[in-house]
């Protein structure tokens, strides 16, 4: 008897949970409705079958339940009931799939006129690129990503010299107009979703995946890593900015084309050919350290250099310590010994000789200020 | 070697008896599946106490997800429900001495044995064992910037490709066993559905096993000898790989051409055990038998082309999506049927709530659940908010976790008195079914509801989104807190298991007056060679439940024929004539 | 044999007189070979979808893969052979074909790894480009059956030296597996010579 009373409050307490748990969709800010109707179709037409089975059992448990003299009565089919089961199981189904469907083929099909976003994804951080004035954006290929090109575009192809770069975590887009997203990863699998827009791919490295919606509410939205990506996967998190079409424009042309971006990299650093600091940039590049440290001072995956060095850092656990050689020289041989606040212990081991190291350490002093001698209190750890 | 020494490895230790290899299989799988609960046990910590535990950091949390994840999906459900469940009971209910290749057999336990012991030993190579999820998929699952990428993964694709090998050593036992040594008048619409639930999932394991076997070739090829099977050119942690051209869709369609038949490789065996359940506690046939048969048959087929729904939001090509959320919503009509007969069954039944009903009818509920939510998710256009969130991590585990597993405790409850001769305790028995059951669905149920509010799975910290509320942080400590008790409650199933081996209640022959051939046997626990000098000779179906007109509400499988009690089919016809073709 | 001891003779070897047996044998082997016929059906649609990359090229095949193919052609007669000479009752036949049929399969496995040799010798490795990696990949599985079977076909020649009539049968089983083995590396021979990256895009309707 208590298994048919449990059932009974399973089912009331799942209702009733249901109706008032604070917990549903984030609050729909593009254009896919129907995405939500159909969840909703879903929820109904599937909750009735979760009732209706469940109150059966109750009843055949209480009805049915084993008494002295009680026998089962033999009934081993019944043709006719399997039928109409069957039929009501199909409709049922049915039901479901056509709006489902129905959806989908809207999904699949970009309209024409969409503004085209890329979104370039990779361990563990977000790009995003817009075409110029061209309309077209520019090829790209893994060969061609290094420090100076983050985006891998191919420099040889005039379609990408005006396409508009955003280095960093935040986009804003246009309320109102369709956005087609196209997307490209450097690494590995990753997956752009913003929950509030519903609709979301996998970035795939060696091709371009792809999905539309349109931004409907003004804002500034939260976007995740939803295919696991390494240790990373859940540090890897951007923006979306929607705003009205005047603010986006003037937010867009502020930013750099690929050919000015180009323009800048080439301008020599003031540092002699062959020097511990020259060797130190090249050692940067190659060795994959421009990946997730930048030199213009915008945090990424790690700190930045810019003025990294002299700086009191706050570790995770509280204490401080000086950013000088020493502590350099430590934390590159050594990533995972202690964790900087704010960041993901997530850097890797990266082979350097001793020479190597020394340039690296030299180069990253000159992007910094003289160490001040002011260690402050509980613990300069070295 | 002494003489009793040897008697003593021959019987219990290199034992072809397929009653000893099931119980070798049950306690390995076990033992591992009680690591993959300390397992999803420390992932739980840190969800529902996040930071609190410092050993606990990012690379170890998607090391125990993965961990915990492979080990239960094949190395706990798989071999349990193949291994055990099915070595044990296929001879025993067609009618058969033992399996038809014993010395594969035997080699097949052991080969398991060796590809847990690879798996394990990943934990303790340099950088520890994968932690790739348990999915693999590349390019990440070998490549710097995830857990065991050197050392871990190269191990748990070696021990993956082992256990195909006992899989498939296994496999060839159960398919010929059933197909040749029934016994005679045990046609194949004469036996009980826990056999057709695990000879159909057998038939998609040794079909589906091998496209996992290509797929981990590969990759660890990929791994090894830097091919470029599915590694596309790429940059990984700033640095040009050597790889170019390979495919990461293409292990996931190779992966997940395995990987849906598994869960119905876990799922059939369960469906058929538990209409044997409710049948013999209702003490009613099973409604609907024919239906039940063409239901597995029709789902095992159905499997192998549903795969590319785990893929909706991959970057395949997008048409792919209406033929995948097409073929998976069919499938859910011959799930639907079983789901209804098992209920029927109870209609007009005579429910004697034993422990093995409670399970069975708990089974009922949260696969209601579980198969409801995975319209959801097969409806292509509702996953694409859905995949991967917990709304995925709740289906599953409601679906392949908590259904089939109380289906194991059932199976185990009910067939406990017929393999020791003893009965476990029932009111521990009841204890433990009460905090699984409810303990099982306060976790799943509301955590369907996290991945509605979009709560990204996989994650080992929230810290610092906005969109997600704080009542979402202490609904995933309240989960963490039952996730831990359901947990311990485990260990009063495996002490209720040793201390009623050894000093449970002596059970009789046939406790739960069940008509199957298993019950029938000479000795209980059956002695070796199952049946005495002579093999049975059935005469009806397995179902002969509440036959009016009868001292006894069940005639035995191999009752004599004027005990009537025939299958519905075979009605129509004279006595003498309705034997049944032998074997 | 007295009534207990035919029991204990016939649990031990499962409970069934040899016919039974060898039907299960048979049954089983049909099982197994749909195990791999399906594991090769897999390799060859992943062959036919990665050949379709930009950066596919067909590797030249190394002549030895022709007497390779001989030689287990070979083979597989011969077996075919001994079953019959066993059946018919002419036992120093079967046991010479039987030896032979093994040998040829032996022999297939020298000459593939001297076409290994080949083209590594050639600098063809496979990490160079997929047809290479497709190309020891699946001759490696193969040859791993190939594998299998001669250890089946060890035990074979062990049970029926005595008396090849008795363990017919055996001899016929061991020959449908090499008929088989034979069948599943026409497939790949011709998959590796004959579907190029061409093929593989037509087939795949890439452009």
């Amino acid at each position: 008897m208590s298994m048919a009373v449990v059932l009974l409050l399973i089912v009331v307490g799942s209702v009733l949970f249901h109706v008032f748990n604070p917990w549903w969709t984030t609050p729909l800010a593009s254009n896919w409705q129907q995405m939500d109707d159909t969840l909703t179709i879903t929820l109904v037409i599937t909750g009735a079958f979760f009732v209706a089975i469940n109150l059966f059992v109750v009843y055949a448990l209480v009805r049915f339940r084993h008494r002295e003299g009680r026998r089962a009565t033999e009934q081993p089919e019944s043709k006719r009931l399997e039928r109409w089961l069957i039929g009501g199981t199909t409709v049922g189904i049915m039901a479901l799939l056509a709006p489902g469907l129905v959806v989908y083929a809207n999904y699949v099909r970009a309209p024409h006129d969409a503004l085209v976003l890329e979104v370039v994804s990779q361990q563990w951080q977000w790009r995003f690129r817009f075409p110029g004035a061209d309309g077209k954006l520019g090829a790209s290929d893994a060969r061609f990503v290094g420090a100076a090109n983050p985006f891998g575009l191919d420099p040889a192809d005039p379609a990408g010299q005006d396409d508009l770069l955003v280095a960093a975590d935040e986009v804003h887009l246009p309320l109102g107009r369709p956005v087609l997203v196209l997307m490209r990863s450097h690494d590995v699998l990753h997956d752009f979703f913003v929950p509030s827009f519903r609709a979301r791919m996998n970035t795939v490295p060696g091709q371009v995946s792809r999905f539309w919606f349109t931004p409907t509410v003004g804002g500034r939205y939260e976007a995740l890593c939803a295919q696991l990506c390494g240790v990373g996967h859940p540090n890897m998190r951007g923006f979306v900015v929607v705003q009205d079409v005047a603010a986006f424009n003037a937010w867009q042309a502020a930013l750099p084309t690929f050919a000015s971006t180009q323009a800048k990299a080439a301008a020599p650093a003031g540092a002699a050919a062959g020097s511990a600091v020259e060797q130190g940039r090249a050692l940067a590049d190659a060795k994959g350290c421009t990946a997730c440290h930048t030199i213009d001072g915008s945090p990424r995956v790690g700190p930045t250099w810019k003025g990294l060095y002299g700086k009191t850092e706050t570790m995770a656990d509280g204490g401080r310590a000086l950013v000088d050689e020493a502590y350099l020289r430590a934390f590159i041989r050594d990533p995972q010994a202690r964790q900087v606040k704010g960041f993901a212990p997530v850097m890797p081991k990266i082979d350097l000789s001793d020479e190597e190291l020394a340039a690296l350490v030299a180069y990253i002093q000159s992007l910094g200020s003289a160490p001040t001698q002011a260690a402050t209190d509980k613990g300069v750890q070295r | 070697m002494k003489p009793a020494t040897k008697k003593f490895l021959t019987h219990y230790v290199w034992s072809q008896d397929h009653k000893v290899i099931a119980i070798q299989y049950a306690c390995t799988a076990i033992a591992v599946g009680l690591v993959g609960v300390v397992l999803s046990n420390l992932m739980r910590l840190q969800l529902g106490f996040p930071g609190q535990f410092e050993f606990i950091n990012a690379e170890r949390y998607y090391q125990f997800v993965t961990m915990h994840g492979m080990i239960m999906v094949i190395y706990l459900l798989t071999a349990l429900f193949l291994g055990g469940f099915g070595n044990y009971l296929i001879p025993l209910m067609v009618g058969a001495r033992d399996m038809v290749f014993p010395y594969l057999n035997m080699l097949s336990f052991w080969v398991y044995l060796l590809s847990v012991v690879v798996l394990m030993a990943s934990f303790f190579v340099e950088g520890g064992p994968t932690g790739a999820g348990w999915t693999l998929y590349p390019p990440q699952s070998i490549l710097p910037g995830t857990p065991g990428h050197a050392g871990g993964i190269v191990l748990m694709l070696v021990s993956l490709v082992i256990f195909i090998v006992a899989t498939t050593m296994g496999g060839l036992n159960y398919v010929t066993t059933v197909l040749q040594a029934r016994c005679e008048g045990m046609t194949l619409l004469r036996m009980p559905l826990t056999v057709w639930g695990i000879f159909v999932a057998t038939i998609l394991a040794l079909l589906g096993f091998p496209a996992l076997f290509v797929s981990g070739v590969m990759l660890l090829l990929d791994r090894t000898l830097g091919t470029s099977f599915f590694m596309p050119a790429l940059v990984s942690m700033g640095q040009a790989s050597g790889y170019k051209g390979g495919s990461p869709l293409l292990f996931q369609h190779l992966f997940w051409f395995f990987g849906h038949p598994e869960v119905y490789i876990v799922a059939l065996p369960a469906f058929g055990i538990v209409s044997d359940l409710i049948s013999v506690h209702a003490r009613k046939s099973i409604f609907g038998y024919r239906m039940m048969v063409w239901a597995i048959v029709a789902i095992g087929g159905l499997s192998v082309v549903v795969w590319a729904h785990h893929m909706f939001v991959s970057g395949m090509n997008p048409y792919f999506g209406f033929f995948f959320a097409t073929t998976t919503l069919i499938i859910a009509v011959p799930t639907a049927i079983k789901v209804y007969n098992w209920v029927l069954t109870l209609w007009h039944g005579d429910i004697h709530l034993s422990v093995p009903m409670l399970f069975a009818l708990a089974f009922v509920c949260t696969f209601a659940i579980g198969g409801l939510t995975g319209l959801f998710l097969g409806n292509v256009s509702v996953d694409i908010p859905l995949s991967g969130t917990y709304f995925v991590v709740a289906h599953f585990h409601m679906v392949m976790g908590v259904a089939p597993l109380l289906v194991v405790f059932g199976g185990i409850y009910h067939w406990f008195p017929k393999i020791t001769g003893r009965m476990l305790d029932d009111r521990i028995g009841k204890i433990h079914f009460w905090i699984t059951f409810l303990g099982t669905y306060a976790i799943y149920f509301p955590m369907h509801y996290l991945g509605v509010l979009g709560m990204p799975r996989r994650y080992y910290s929230f810290e610092g989104y906005q969109f997600i509320p704080a009542s979402a942080f202490s609904l995933n400590t309240f989960i963490t807190v039952v996730a831990l008790v359901v947990g311990a409650a485990q260990l009063l199933f495996v002490f209720n298991l040793a201390w009623s081996a050894w000093r449970g209640r002596p059970a009789t022959a046939n406790p739960w007056r069940a008509a199957s051939l298993e019950w029938q046997t000479p000795t209980t626990p059956p002695g070796h060679g199952n049946w005495g000098p002579q093999l049975p000779v059935v005469y009806r179906w397995a179902y002969a439940y509440g036959v009016p007109g009868q001292g006894e509400d069940y005639i035995a499988q191999n009752a004599p024929p004027e005990a009537g009690g025939l299958e519905p089919e075979a009605r129509g016809r004279s006595e003498g004539e309705a034997r049944g073709a032998p074997a | 044999m007295n009534a207990s001891a035919a029991l204990r003779a016939g649990v031990a070897r499962g409970g069934r007189p040899p016919d039974t047996r060898a039907s299960a044998a048979g049954i089983g082997l049909w099982v197994f070979m749909g195990v791999a016929t399906a594991l090769f059906s897999l390799f060859v649609m992943a062959y036919v979808m990665r050949m379709n990359g930009s950066d596919a090229v067909a590797i030249p095949l190394p002549w030895q893969l022709w007497l390779s193919s001989t030689l287990l052609a070979i083979g597989s007669v011969a077996l075919q052979r001994s079953a019959t000479a066993a059946r018919g009752a002419e036992p120093a036949r079967a046991r010479r074909l039987l030896w032979a049929g093994g040998l040829c399969a032996l022999a297939f496995l020298a000459v593939q790894l001297w076409a290994w040799q080949a083209l590594t010798s050639t600098q063809v490795t496979p990490a160079g480009n997929p047809g290479a990696a497709f190309f020891y990949l699946l001759t490696a599985m193969h040859g791993l059956h190939v594998m299998g079977g001669l250890a089946a076909w060890a035990w074979t020649v062990h049970a029926a030296w005595p008396d090849p009539a008795a363990a017919a049968w055996r001899i016929a089983l061991c020959a449908r597996y090499w008929h088989f083995l034979l069948a599943v590396w026409g497939v790949l021979f011709a998959l590796l010579g004959w579907v190029t990256p061409e093929v593989a895009r037509a087939i795949c309707g890439t452009p």
